[in-house]
């Protein structure tokens, strides 16, 4: 921008008004760009519905794991609030104590927020209206941690009382033109308030029945991440409040992510005796994804699912890199988003009746796309010469075939996630998990490959022959219990058949006795036989045959037909979802996308675009086959390919040298000529730029080893 | 002995009342009140009081100052984040709110001298004013000319004020390098064992008879005496444990009387006290707790140290194992460990003379980021890529107080660490991963 000014300096340009950028909102951006462009508002409003969806189910989900640690915590709150008021001479003794709850999150930090913020919502709804929570990163030093607390108290309170706004409005103005705020200003508050309540104005309906119960509610202070907190500003901020415990009923909670022995370390015996610390474990976030999976992605009811390279994608950044819960989700949103945006078949991802409905409103090229989908190709090859040729051309004959293939999808789904969940109880009991300990990893199993064609399922199976009756019983009720609720006559014959065998196994009891004898009567009938003198190999041998001859119990008859039947549900409904035809309709299958996008690799890509310019110009003369980088590439790939073949001190001058060389290479001067590889003032600037800038991606730095050398940042070279 | 307080300008049942209230600190209170001297004199202008904690420094001059009610401003430097602050609380305790208002937004010294001397010309002092200042230590570390000040603040505003600070450090190390006036030092010595017992007897619970209760002290101090003369704290665990000492009492099992018999039954419960409570492994309320329920439950309350087990990411425990080979191993003996063929270097070969006191008794050593992921790479059974979740990890494990950041935050090239975990806590975290960390530290060759 030009400015009139003759001087040197900077110069403040506002933003004129008109160029304000158009905001556009969500829609379009989702309609800009994406494939077949008719459909996409639909596929919009289907994506927004899921995602809405998942929200509110993982918002309950946390609500509900975290209820009873947050209720204990409560619990301990209310404790601690009604002691004080206790005039015995015990408590007396212990009133200096500021009680305190160590609530031991795990180290997913990123979850940590979602748990704070039900917690303080629920701790102002039931047991007092000022909370304060504050993070480490604003408390660098002992005045900014007062100050965040003072400020937040008494802003909770201009929130909760509308009535007496004024007042504590300029009370906030008084505490802000005092510059220093000290727990003394709290305190008076404090006193202040509680007179306020106990008097009883009628406006005060609405902060909660218990303050009016309790003349003083707690004053709570969260400390978010304690980790993180300077040790010195904590001590010195304790010992403060305990200084003011008698007139200001304080309880801290400390957010601990590693373990509690942190308090150890950061507060010394002379600090910790001021306080009464007790633990809180909250659910380990393992289990909370668990949860997760299991009520977002094991169900029939969201239509939406993953792959399972997109599903190992995602637990893996779970387990592997973070821990964290949160991130799983952004990760499944990631997914259903990418899904809705680039499949334009997606409108039938949705609820049964509604994916029939918008089958029917399909045009001519989405029918196209349908038979162009290779599990449909796969389905049809299947098919009779003529009905093949029927689904090739006939529109209306393709949609009604698409709607028989869509609801028996719907059934497989209906079907495969109760199975699923039985032979999870049957196999992750038994010993060293052949087939997983989580339901997950069953899943990924089944996502596959044909379960039953994995060494794993023939051992879970042998290892299952090996129970013993009641255990095997109460495995089998078990499974008949996941089966029970489903509605699907598949499911419910099954549940039938499973009923029929576990009253077979109790009809055993009864007329066990007889039973046996006949059976050991068998047993030892080939011993008896044996020839008189006989080796080991013989006698190993007739065992053998013994124990293959031998009649089998009718315990040992109807666990294998038990098996049998268990075997055949897994056969019938566990196959791997690529076996249905339109399966890509509900899946989303581009792994590389998620990994792209949530497990970015800075580095590799700086790198490919430093070794290999084509990649990201897309300019034929960088095109080369061998890895090379060829003359004309930009300056600093050239720099930098020179660079990968020093050690790890780079002589500047050589390097200078060997840029000069290519450089002129590249501009085709002749070889011979006297001008080859001399270095003039261009080639200096551009050599320098080019330094400067890998300096500032991180692959040199100036070093004082070595006056004329720069350091290389990076190991390994060409 | 309430005959040794003694000082006139005082009323005499006043005296009285103070020698009541502080056993065992006659001596003390007796020698701070010849030094205040009679209301209305001047007193020396600064007394430097210092003793361990609670040895009863607060608490003789609060009482003083209270029960003989003189003008005072008592300061925790502590609380004092700016020096404004402790200005405006000496103003509002001797002058009232409008003084304290006149100070300017950020008082100096000066502006503090300044309206001092001209509130006290209007309302001169009648009597000594003092400031007792707790924490002085603190003031060490604020403006230089504050605590010098401070120490000759009579002269400064020409008033009959006293500065009184309480220390549980001496006075040598208060001392700046350009010199400063030489308060008064007062020692308080600890309470010796007689005189604990004497103090914690005085507290006695409202429904006992004060025998009942001195011989319950008895028996704490002969438990509690070899590991803590903390007065505060014998006091807290005199309360926590009383309950238990009365149950045979109150069960009808054991007269008042019964002093043996009685020790017999609270002995191991001391005893498990010192290991628990003392600590502060649980906190008083639990071990409340415990002390209702039976005896085989009490195993469910854990102590604080018991919860060492901390779950991580999987890349996070290799990353940690690298940080902590990378802080307890030379980098020398780096190519030792993680090079496939390395030929035998032999342990003694190598050795520096520096190198052959165990790594583990030094300490962790700095090592930079590349030294860190190298490691990393080599100790990682699969291919990783290093993605920038692996780098945040780093950092996510300083926030965690896992790693140290040694250089400062705003170096972002090759930034160092240091491993901040135990040998256990490693050792249990490579044990999840199926990684013999004892082969990789030089310290165990």
């Amino acid at each position: 921008m030009a400015t009139s000014s003759v001087s040197k300096g900077c110069f403040v340009f506002k933003p004129s008004a008109k160029k304000k950028k158009k905001t556009l909102d969500l829609e379009s951006y989702f309609t800009d760009g994406c494939e077949d462009a008719r459909s996409s508002e639909l596929r919009f409003e289907l994506c927004q519905d899921l995602w809405d969806q998942i929200k509110t189910e993982t918002e309950i989900l946390q609500d509900e794991l975290n209820r009873k640690v947050l209720d204990s915590l409560l619990e301990f709150t209310k404790k601690c609030s009604s002691i004080r008021h206790h005039s015995d001479w015990t408590s007396q003794m212990r009133a200096s104590e500021i009680p305190t709850a160590a609530l031991i999150l795990g180290v997913n930090v990123t979850d940590h927020d979602m748990t704070f913020q039900s917690l303080s919502e629920l701790l102002q709804t039931s047991v007092t209206p000022h909370v304060a929570s504050v993070q480490a990163k604003e408390c660098g030093a002992l005045k900014h941690l007062m100050k965040k607390v003072l400020e937040r108290l008494m802003d909770t309170v201009v929130a909760v009382g509308d009535d007496d706004d004024d007042e504590v409005e300029e009370e906030t103005e008084q505490h802000h033109r005092s510059v220093h705020c000290s727990l003394t200003t709290l305190c008076d508050w404090y006193s202040k308030k509680t007179k306020k309540s106990s008097s009883g104005t009628p406006g005060k309906k609405r902060s909660s029945l218990v303050v009016n119960e309790q003349q003083e509610p707690p004053v709570v202070i969260v400390f978010k991440d304690l980790e993180a907190f300077n040790p010195r500003v904590l001590q010195d901020f304790i010992l403060v409040c305990s200084r003011y415990v008698q007139r200001l009923p304080l309880m801290f909670i400390f957010g601990i992510a590693t373990a509690p022995s942190t308090i150890q370390h950061m507060l010394p015996h002379s600090v910790s005796s001021l306080l009464c610390i007790e633990l809180f474990q909250s659910l380990s976030c393992s289990q909370h994804l668990t949860t997760v999976i299991e009520k977002l992605i094991l169900t029939h009811s969201f239509p939406f699912k993953l792959n399972g390279k997109v599903m190992q994608v995602l637990v893996g950044i779970f387990l592997y890199h973070d821990f964290s819960v949160k991130n799983f989700i952004k990760g499944l949103q990631l997914a259903l988003l990418e899904h809705f945006y680039s499949q334009p078949l997606s409108v039938l991802c949705c609820r049964k009746e509604k994916a029939l409905l918008n089958l029917k409103h399909l045009r001519h090229d989405d029918l196209e796309r349908v038979r162009q989908l290779p599990s449909f190709r796969r389905f049809v090859e299947k098919q009779e010469i003529e009905e093949q040729e029927k689904l090739r051309t006939d529109d209306s004959h393709l949609k009604n075939v698409c709607q028989k293939l869509m609801k028996d999808l719907h059934k497989y789904h209906k079907c495969y996630y109760p199975i699923l969940r039985c032979l999870h109880t049957l196999t992750s009991s038994l010993p060293r998990y052949p087939l997983g300990k989580q339901i997950r990893e069953l899943h990924l199993i089944c996502l596959e490959k044909n379960v039953w064609e994995a060494e794993e399922y023939q051992s879970a199976v042998n290892l299952l022959k090996m129970l013993a009756k009641d255990e095997l019983i109460s495995l089998l009720q078990k499974c008949a219990e996941i089966l029970q609720p489903i509605r699907s006559t598949q499911m419910k014959s099954a549940c039938v058949q499973l009923e029929e065998l576990l009253s077979k196994f109790q009809q055993l009891d009864a007329p066990a006795t007889d039973q046996s004898t006949a059976s050991e009567e068998n047993f030892t009938s080939p011993v008896k036989n044996l020839p008189k003198k006989t080796d080991l190999f013989q006698l190993q041998k007739t065992l053998l045959e013994s124990r293959r001859s031998r009649k089998k119990s009718p315990f040992e008859a109807l666990r294998n037909e038990a098996l049998d039947f268990i075997d055949t549900l897994v056969k019938s409904h566990l196959s791997p979802p690529e076996s249905q035809p339109l399966y890509e309709v509900c899946y989303y299958s581009s792994s590389a996308a998620v990994r792209r996008h949530l497990n970015a690799a800075p580095r590799t890509s700086i790198q490919a675009a430093l070794s290999s310019p084509y990649h990201y110009l897309q300019n034929e003369s960088l095109k080369s086959d061998d890895g090379t980088v060829s003359n004309s590439a930009p300056d600093i790939c050239i720099a930098y390919k020179l660079h990968l073949e020093c050690g790890r001190l780079i002589n500047l001058y050589d390097w200078l040298e060997a840029y000069s060389t290519v450089i002129s290479a590249a501009e085709g001067t002749d070889p011979d000529s006297d001008g080859f590889g001399k270095v003039d003032e261009v080639k200096h600037a551009r050599f320098i730029r080019a330094v400067a800038e890998l300096e500032f991606l991180g692959f040199i730095k100036s070093t004082k080893q070595k006056t004329d050398h720069v350091a290389r940042l990076t190991w390994g070279g060409c | 002995m309430t005959g040794l307080l003694q000082q006139p300008g005082y009323d005499e049942e006043r005296l009285k009342r103070v020698s009541e209230l502080l056993p065992c600190r006659e001596v003390q209170a007796g020698m701070l009140l010849s030094l205040m001297g009679q209301p209305q004199q001047y007193c020396y202008p600064s007394v430097f009081i210092y003793g361990h904690r609670s040895s009863g420094k607060s608490h003789v001059t609060n009482i003083l100052m209270e029960e003989l009610e003189l003008p005072h401003a008592t300061v925790s430097c502590v609380e004092c984040v700016s020096v404004a602050l402790l200005f405006e609380q000496v103003l509002l305790s001797f002058f009232g709110c409008d003084a304290a208002s006149l100070l300017p937004r950020s008082p100096s010294l000066s502006d503090f001298v300044r309206i001092y001397r001209q509130q006290s010309s209007q309302f001169p002092a009648e009597q000594t004013r003092y400031i007792i200042m707790e924490k002085p230590e603190l003031l060490r570390d604020a403006d230089a000319n504050l605590l010098p000040a401070l120490l000759r603040l009579q002269e400064l505003v020409e008033d009959n004020v006293t500065v009184i600070l309480l220390s549980e450090i001496v006075w040598e190390t208060f001392r700046p390098n350009t010199g400063c006036f030489e308060p008064l030092l007062l020692h308080f010595p600890d309470y010796s064992k007689d005189e604990l017992k004497q103090v914690l007897s005085k507290n006695k619970h409202p429904s006992y008879s004060a025998e009942f209760y001195s011989s319950y002290i008895n028996i704490l101090l002969g438990v509690f005496y070899s590991v803590c003369r903390d007065l505060r704290e014998l006091r807290h665990l005199a309360a926590l444990n009383f309950s238990k000492f009365c149950e045979p009492v109150e069960a009808g099992k054991a007269k008042v009387g019964d002093t043996h018999k009685l020790w017999k039954n609270i002995e191991p419960h001391l005893k498990k006290a010192m290991r628990t409570v003392y600590l502060r492994e649980v906190s008083s309320l639990q071990w409340e707790q415990m002390q209702q329920m039976e005896e085989q439950e009490t195993g469910a309350v854990r102590g604080l140290s018991a919860h060492t087990h901390v779950e991580l990411p999987y890349y996070s425990k290799f990353l940690l194992i690298a940080a902590y080979l990378a802080s307890y191993n030379p980098a020398r003996t780096d190519k030792r460990f993680f090079v496939k063929h390395h030929g035998k270097i032999r342990k003694t070969n190598f050795l520096k003379k520096n190198e052959k006191t165990s790594n583990h008794l030094l300490g962790p050593k700095p090592f930079p980021l590349d030294r860190l992921l190298a490691i990393f790479y080599s100790v990682v059974d699969s291919r990783v890529a290093p993605t920038a979740s692996i780098f945040s990890q780093i950092s996510s494990l300083v926030t965690l107080q896992l790693l140290v950041q040694i250089s400062h935050d705003d170096q972002l090239d090759a930034p160092k660490y240091k491993c901040a975990v135990t040998l256990d806590f490693i050792s249990a975290i490579s044990r999840t991963v199926n990684f013999d960390i004892v082969k990789y530290l030089y310290d165990f060759l």
